[in-house]
C-alpha cells in the first residue's frame, strides 16, 4: 500500500515527461553530438569527423552571430516597452468613462491581432507597406512633398522600422488586455475612497493601482521576452532577414546557416545551444526574480 | 441689501462658472476619449479588413493607386487557390488534423501530469514543474535542427506524426502551466473526502478533479489550438508536397517574380477566418488563458 502511494505521482507524470523527454530532450543531446562534429549537409559524402569545440570557435568568431544576437536584444528593447505603454494606455481608455458600447466592441476587437497567424502579419506587411501601391505609401505621398513612395522593405534602417510596426501591432492588445483584466480586479470602493482624497492620475496609479498592475507588467514581461526571442514567423515572411541581414534576427540567422542557404549542421547546432544556454538562463533569472509562484 | 444681493449673485455665477468649466474640460476630455478609442479601433482592425478587401479584388484593383476602397468584387483567387493547382484546401485540412490531434495529446499527457504537481508530494518536484515550464520559453530553433537531421535519416519528413509530435514541445507546456494552477485552486479537502471513501487516485483525478478544472483544460486547449494552427518554423522544414499545412503553403506564394497578391490574401484570410470567429466566441478565456498561469 505504502509503496503504490509513493508511485501514484509516478504513473500521473511518466507519459509526458516520457513523451516530452523524447521530442525535446533526445534531439538535443543529438544537437550536442551533431555540434563536435563537422557535418555539412551539402556534401553528405564528407566523413563527419570529430572536431572538438571547433564550431563553438566558428560560432564565438563569428561577427554575424553576434550582430543577429544584438539585433535581437534590440529589437526586444524597443519593441517590449512601447507594447507595454501603449498596451496600458489603451487598457485605461478601455476601462471606464463613457461610450460604453464603443468600449465593448473594442475590447472583443482586439482579440483579432492575438489570433492573427503571424505569417498572415508578415503577408499583410507585404502589401501596406509596398512600394508602388502599398496603403502606407499612398497616404505618405499624399501628405507630403516626397511623390515617390519610401521603399520601406528595400531599406535596412525601413525593414526594421516595418518589422517593429507589425510586432507592435500584433502584441499591444495582448498587454492591453492582461492589463486590463489587471485592473477589473481593483476594488471600487478602495478607488471610490481615493478619488475623495486626489483627483490625480499619476498618484491613483501609484498608490492604488499599480499593486493590481504588477502581476500583470510580469506577466507580460516573461511571455513577451520568451516570444519576442523565439520570433520568426513574422519576419521569415516579411523581410526573410532583409535587405542584407538588416532584419536577420537570432532565429533567422540559425536556420540560415544550418537549414536555409550554408547548410552547416555542426556550426548551426553549435550556435544553437550557445541560444539555449542564453534563454534557459534568462527565462530561470525571470521566474525565480519575477515570477513568485509557489514552485519558483 | 442690494451689495449683499450683488455678492451672492457673483458667487453663484462664479460657480456656474467652475461647473461650466469643468463641465466643457470634461466635454473635451469624453470627446478625446473617443477620438482615442475609434483611433485603437481602427489601426486595430485595418490590416485584416484591407487583407479580406484585397482577396475580392482583381490584380489591377489590387495595384491601383489610390488604393481601393469600394469596387465590383470577385471571387476568382478564391476559386484559383481551392483548385488542383494551388489546393489550399488540403493544406487547411491538414493544418486542422494536425492542430486537432496535437491539442487532443496535450491534454491526454498534460492534465495526468498537472494532477501529480498540484496535488502530490515528492522528490525534485519544484525541478520537474520547472522543466515542463522552460519548454515553453525555448526557442524551436533550437530543436529542428537534429530532429530535421534525424527525421531525414528515419525517411519522416513529411509524416504528419511527426509534425504532431513536434508541436507537443509547446503544448503540453501549455496544459501543464495552466492546469496545474486549476487543479491548485480546487480545495484538497475534496480529494480527500474521496480518499477517506477508498476511491483510487485515478478515480478522484477523473470523477472529481478533473471535471472541476475543466475551465483551464478548456483555457489551456484553445491556446494549444491556437498555437498550433498559426505555426510555421516546424512545418516548414518537416513537411513538404502536397503535405504542407496552410501557412506554409501561403508563404510559398512568395517563392516567384510576380507575386500573386489576390491568391496570398484569399490564402491568408481562409487561413485567419476560422481561427479569428472560433477567438472572437471564446474572447473571455482567451484572455483568461493568457493570464492564467502567469498572473497569480
Amino acid at each position: 500500500m505504502h509503496t503504490q502511494k509513493r508511485l501514484t505521482p509516478f504513473f500521473f507524470l511518466a507519459p509526458a515527461v516520457v513523451i516530452l523527454a523524447l521530442v525535446g530532450i533526445y534531439p538535443l543531446v543529438f544537437a550536442a553530438w551533431v555540434s563536435l562534429h563537422n557535418y555539412l549537409l551539402a556534401q553528405p559524402n564528407i566523413p563527419h569527423d570529430f572536431v572538438w569545440l571547433s564550431n563553438y570557435l566558428t560560432v564565438i568568431r563569428d561577427s554575424s552571430f553576434w550582430g543577429s544576437i544584438g539585433r535581437t536584444l534590440f529589437y526586444l528593447a524597443v519593441a517590449l516597452p512601447l507594447e507595454i505603454v501603449l498596451g496600458l494606455a489603451i487598457a485605461f481608455m478601455l476601462r471606464r468613462g463613457r461610450w460604453a458600447h464603443l468600449r465593448g466592441f473594442a475590447r472583443v476587437m482586439l482579440v483579432i491581432p492575438l489570433a492573427m497567424t503571424p505569417v498572415v502579419t508578415g503577408l499583410i506587411g507585404r502589401l501596406i507597406f509596398n512600394q508602388q501601391f502599398g496603403v502606407v505609401n499612398y497616404v505618405q505621398t499624399s501628405l507630403s512633398s516626397n511623390k515617390i513612395g519610401t521603399e520601406w522593405l528595400g531599406n535596412p534602417t525601413l525593414a526594421f522600422v516595418t518589422i517593429l510596426v507589425l510586432e507592435i501591432w500584433q502584441w499591444t492588445p495582448f498587454a492591453a488586455l492582461i492589463f486590463l483584466s489587471g485592473l477589473t480586479a481593483v476594488p471600487a470602493e478602495v478607488e471610490e475612497a481615493a478619488t475623495l482624497e486626489t483627483r490625480s492620475f499619476w498618484v491613483m496609479l501609484r498608490s492604488i493601482q499599480l499593486p493590481f498592475l504588477l502581476p500583470a507588467l510580469t506577466a507580460i514581461l516573461i511571455l513577451r521576452t520568451a516570444d519576442i526571442l523565439k520570433q520568426f514567423d513574422m519576419v521569415y515572411t516579411l523581410t526573410s532577414g532583409g535587405p542584407g541581414s538588416s532584419t536577420e534576427l537570432i532565429n533567422l540567422y540559425i536556420t540560415r546557416i544550418g537549414l536555409r542557404g550554408a547548410f552547416d549542421q555542426g556550426v548551426a547546432s553549435a550556435q544553437a545551444l550557445l541560444m539555449l544556454v542564453l534563454t534557459t538562463v534568462l527565462s530561470r533569472l525571470y521566474i525565480r526574480y519575477l515570477y513568485k509562484g509557489d514552485n519558483a | 441689501m442690494t451689495t449683499q444681493q450683488n455678492s451672492a449673485a457673483a458667487i453663484r455665477s462664479a460657480d456656474q462658472l467652475a461647473v461650466l468649466r469643468a463641465r466643457r474640460g470634461s466635454t473635451v476630455k469624453t470627446a478625446l476619449h473617443g477620438v482615442g478609442l475609434i483611433v485603437v479601433l481602427f489601426g486595430t482592425l485595418f490590416p485584416f479588413l484591407w487583407m479580406v478587401l484585397t482577396s475580392f479584388k482583381t490584380g489591377a484593383q489590387i495595384t491601383a493607386t489610390p488604393p481601393l476602397v469600394f469596387f465590383e468584387g470577385t471571387l476568382d483567387h478564391y476559386r484559383t487557390i481551392l483548385g488542383d493547382q494551388y489546393n489550399v484546401g488540403q493544406s487547411l485540412i491538414t493544418s486542422l488534423i494536425v492542430s486537432v490531434s496535437a491539442t487532443a495529446l496535450a491534454v491526454l499527457l498534460g492534465t495526468p501530469a498537472a494532477y501529480a504537481l498540484a496535488r502530490f508530494e515528492f522528490k525534485r518536484k519544484d525541478d520537474l514543474w520547472f522543466w515542463f515550464i522552460s519548454n515553453r520559453f525555448m526557442s524551436p530553433v533550437v530543436i529542428i535542427l537534429p530532429v530535421y537531421l534525424l527525421a531525414s535519416q528515419l525517411k519522416l519528413i513529411g509524416n504528419p506524426g511527426l509534425l504532431i509530435a513536434m508541436y507537443l514541445t509547446f503544448s503540453i507546456p501549455v496544459v501543464v502551466w495552466i492546469c496545474t494552477d486549476q487543479f491548485r485552486s480546487i480545495p484538497r479537502e475534496l480529494d480527500e473526502a474521496a480518499m477517506v471513501d477508498g476511491a483510487s487516485p485515478a478515480f478522484i483525478f477523473l470523477r472529481i478533479a478533473l471535471p472541476l478544472a475543466l475551465p483551464g483544460v478548456v483555457v489551456s486547449s484553445i491556446l494549444s489550438f491556437i498555437f498550433s494552427w498559426n505555426e510555421l518554423l516546424f512545418a516548414l522544414f518537416l513537411t513538404r508536397g502536397s503535405g504542407v499545412t496552410a501557412p506554409v503553403k501561403a508563404t510559398s506564394f512568395l517563392s516567384g517574380y510576380d507575386v500573386p497578391w489576390g491568391e496570398i490574401m484569399a490564402t491568408g484570410t481562409l487561413i485567419v477566418l476560422p481561427v479569428i470567429i472560433f477567438s472572437l466566441l471564446v474572447s473571455r478565456h482567451l484572455v483568461q488563458g493568457l493570464t492564467m498561469g502567469a498572473i497569480k
